[in-house]
């Protein structure tokens, strides 16, 4: 089949999703949408749990709701001229076929036209105690609060450095949470020093920041900045945690929850099944797809969104939207005029936001030399940092991680990496003694999350 | 710069290029290790980690039983571990045609001084009361055991070098060359090493050491579906095997279940990877469902595969080369190379120093594919059509 025929596909329906659906179908075409969730809206834009509508005004804050309503009805009209299919879990890449579980059944799709965006999470770096009951990632204390109308706890610590970290604990405080400390591990000073930067390119972006802080201070949030984690301390869950101070001292904040997080990490693993390339961007201390200006990947593959490039939301959709318009042209239907270069201009603009904002938001790499060796930093396989550390040190010893799991397991488990990558990362870098964009990046394997035996209909088995 | 000269070199660091530099620099031997990676990278770390000794042809015995009383032996030959675990095997039959060639190689494993133990019936069940009902007939032999393959490789690879042995890893060779008694090594960083045997250990990628001295083999590169589930409560010690070739499958202390199944897959043209295509990760999805029905809402985390050098009458090359003096070859062992590996390695080093070897090496010289060799009845059943 020629690329003309068969539907584009489109992997993830958050904002870059939608905005690329919406585009396609613009152009005259039904493009076909999976996302693993029942509903869309990704993971910024989320949409609430039933339970929690009602209260809609109250998490959100402003005029939010009605524009909230308003997207959300847009997106369902994007939806409805779609091929829309939800719960659907894409979990492989073959050639020119998605593998996936829909609702629970292995389903295979053939694509001429591949569109990825499946967005980020968390980055985070492993610390004693972390994986105690009652430790979450920011985006987990959100999708808790959004998607399961609950706290994390009624005492909580907000902690690490992230945009999210400031938006986590204003949507915990409009909630109610009275006992609310943040802790950002960047110093004032180096968010001030990113600040003209930061103005410059998203000016807007920077203002939403700001009245969060200030929003956070007329609520009388108590707010560090410029600490250190040192443990999460506990016997059965989480009791409090243990910060150094930029003075120098040490402080346990007591609390019944602590969620963490230190920025963001792409979700790449379908982009490298389906061939995209990856380079190491020195600021961002991290490694992400290949893509030119319009976010194509390969010959069939685009990539968009935050499993591209951090970018947030607004650069989510217009490169959702570039993406679909390169499909388009690709498929000889560009039309006549379009906003690309405007588009282009305005994503180069925000992506040069997240640089400024990786030094208002560090990235605390220098935290895993120092880890104590009993630290777990992989808790689907229980790997302790001085497993790590003693592998890499043998004669013999892998110094690319991913020798390094193989020979520890740490990233082999549940999660494939997706939690315990970054630290890993870091770990290796430091006890190799190289630099970190030496060490490698764990490589993407079929299935990217897990799939049950029984997903293989139980049809004759092959003797 | 001048070559730095060894008296063995050996191309290719896996389970049988570690094996051998171990028992050469134990002999007394200078010998270097040219990996182009990383040693145990590839097949050596990447099977299924079976020590398995039901199943084998008639003539491999010799060489299987030896290595198996160094695998037993491994830690204090080694100095390390490598999560040897004595655990038994089971093969298992569901069809009519199974049961025969189960009982037959019952009889072969009997023959060679196997204890193996036929389960039927309710014996069947009681031993094995997690089997579907599909099972008909069970063989059990105690003596099987598995290792953990990422372990193996580079504990061996230490063990040479504590014995004065070394290794080059992440050393790619350009060109190889023999003048007069010696061959000279060309690597991509610039080094040369120069040795008077050399051992050709390159696993799939052996053909083309082959090809340089004018020696064809019909070496081709595949390797088996793979995948591991979730860890689960530790139930299953043997491991156990349908007989028909559709489940291979072992549970390890840490809970994990690995299964490994047939058809195997042949490599990508590029040679360095091999694929596991949706179809038969489903297959064997289906398979562990039939026949281990209460594994059916376990999750499976990892898919993998491997490149093995594989021959036509699924035996492996290993002696000396008909075309070149000083060249040995240790290769093609056709999926069952890692229980064999020590014997190999051991095997090889006694005739690079000129000794009589172990086991008679003569089943597995490459002189056999002068003329056509017989395919072997598991190429047919353990490929795709």
């Amino acid at each position: 089949m020629s690329d003309a025929e068969l539907p584009p596909v489109i992997v993830g329906a958050g904002p870059a999703g939608l905005a690329s659906a919406a585009t396609l179908v613009k152009a005259g075409l039904r493009p076909i949408i999976l996302d693993e969730a029942a509903r869309p809206g990704g993971q910024g834009t989320r949409r609430l749990a039933p339970a929690m509508r009602s209260m809609s005004q109250r998490l959100m804050g402003g005029n939010a709701t009605a524009r909230t309503a308003r997207r959300e009805r847009d997106e369902d009209d994007i939806l409805r001229a779609c091929d829309w299919r939800p719960g659907s879990l894409v979990w492989g890449v073959f050639g020119n076929r998605l593998e996936m579980l829909r609702n629970g059944v292995h389903d295979s799709l053939e694509f001429s036209q591949l569109m990825i965006s499946p967005g980020a999470t968390d980055r985070i770096m492993a610390l004693p105690g972390w994986t105690l009951p009652g430790v979450y990632s920011l985006g987990g204390a959100q999708v808790a609060l959004k998607h399961h109308a609950a706290l994390i706890g009624q005492s909580v610590v907000m902690a690490g450095s992230s945009p999210l970290l400031y938006l986590a604990a204003a949507q915990y405080a409009r909630m109610g949470v009275k006992r609310l400390v943040v802790v950002d591990t960047t110093s004032t000073r180096d968010k001030l020093k990113a600040g003209l930067g930061m103005a410059l390119t998203a000016p807007g972006t920077l203002l939403e920041g700001i009245s969060l802080l200030l929003e956070l201070r007329r609520l009388g949030v108590r707010t560090i900045t410029g600490a250190s984690l040192r443990r999460i301390i506990g016997e059965e869950r989480a009791e409090a945690l243990e910060i150094r101070r930029s003075d120098g001292t040490v402080e346990r904040i007591s609390c019944d929850a602590v969620a963490y997080g230190h920025g963001l990490r792409p979700e790449t693993q379908l982009a490298e099944l389906a061939g995209a390339e990856f380079r190491f961007d020195p600021v961002l201390r991290n490694w992400f797809p290949v893509i030119d200006s319009d976010g194509r990947a390969g010959p069939r593959l685009w990539l968009a969104g935050d499993g591209a490039r951090t970018g947030g939301r607004v650069a989510a959709a217009k490169s959702g939207r570039l993406a679909a318009l390169s499909m388009l042209e690709a498929r000889g239907e560009l039309p006549q005029s379009t906003d690309r270069e405007a588009l282009r201009r305005s994503i180069v603009r925000l992506r040069q936001f997240q640089t400024h904002m990786a030094k208002a938001f560090r990235w605390p790499h220098e935290y895993a030399a120092t880890l104590p060796d009993d630290t777990i930093v992989c808790r689907c396989e229980r790997v302790h940092a001085g497993e790590i550390r003693a592998a890499i040190r043998k004669i013999a010893g892998p110094a690319e991680i991913n020798r390094v799991k193989a020979i520890t397991r740490c990233g082999m488990g549940r999660c494939q990496g997706r939690f315990c990558s970054q630290t890993l990362q870091e770990l290796t870098a430091a006890t190799a003694d190289l630099p970190v964009s030496d060490v490698g990046r764990i490589r993407a394997q079929a299935p990217v999350k897990p799939i049950p035996i029984s997903a293989s209909q139980p049809e004759t088995v092959q003797p | 710069m001048n070559a730095a000269h060894y008296d063995v070199a050996i191309v290719g660091g896996g389970l049988f290029g570690c094996f051998s530099g171990f028992f050469l620099a134990r002999m007394g031997k200078r010998v270097a290790i040219v990996e182009r990676g990383h040693v145990g990278a590839q097949s050596s770390g990447a099977n299924f980690g079976g020590l398995r000794l039901q199943g084998r042809s008639l003539s491999q015995y010799p060489l299987s039983l030896l290595a198996q009383t160094h695998w037993e032996d491994f830690d204090e030959l080694i100095g390390e571990g490598c999560e040897f675990d004595r655990n038994g095997m089971v093969y298992f039959a569901h069809t009519p045609a199974g049961k025969e060639r189960l009982l037959a190689y019952a009889a072969t494993s009997r023959a060679c001084g196997l204890d193996i133990s036929i389960w039927e019936g309710a014996e069947l069940k009681q031993n094995l009361p997690w089997l579907a009902d599909t099972a008909v007939i069970a063989s059990h032999s105690p003596r099987c055991a598995v290792a953990n393959p990422r372990l193996a490789t580079p504990a061996v690879a230490r063990a040479m070098l504590r014995h004065g042995g070394t290794l080059f890893q992440h050393t790619e060779i350009v060109r190889t060359t023999r003048a007069g008694d010696l061959f000279t090594l060309e690597c991509s960083d610039g080094r040369k090493i120069s040795a008077s045997k050399l051992v050709n250990a390159a696993g799939g990628w052996a053909k083309a050491i082959c090809e340089q001295f004018d020696e064809a083999v019909p070496l081709f590169s595949a390797g088996p579906p793979q995948f591991v589930t979730e860890p689960l409560p530790y139930t299953l010690k043997p491991s156990v095997y349908a007989i028909e070739g559709d489940m291979i499958i072992r549970q390890i202390p840490r809970g994990n279940y690995i299964f490994a199944g047939y058809p195997r897959t042949l490599a990508n043209e590029d040679g360095e990877h091999t694929f596991v295509p949706p179809h038969k990760t489903l297959n064997g999805m289906r398979a562990v469902a039939t026949h281990i029905p209460s594994l059916r809402n376990a999750d499976i985390i990892r898919v993998w595969s491997g490149v093995e050098g594989y021959l036509p009458d699924m035996l492996p090359v290993v002696g000396e080369s008909q075309t070149t003096p000083g060249l040995f070859h240790a290769f093609g062992a056709s999926g069952g190379g890692f229980q064999i590996a020590p014997a190999v390695g051991e095997c090889l080093a006694q005739i690079i120093c000129d000794q009589n070897p172990s086991v008679d090496l003569a089943p597995y010289s490459i002189s056999r594919f002068r003329t056509e060799v017989e395919k072997s009845e598991k190429l047919l059943r353990e490929f795709d059509a």
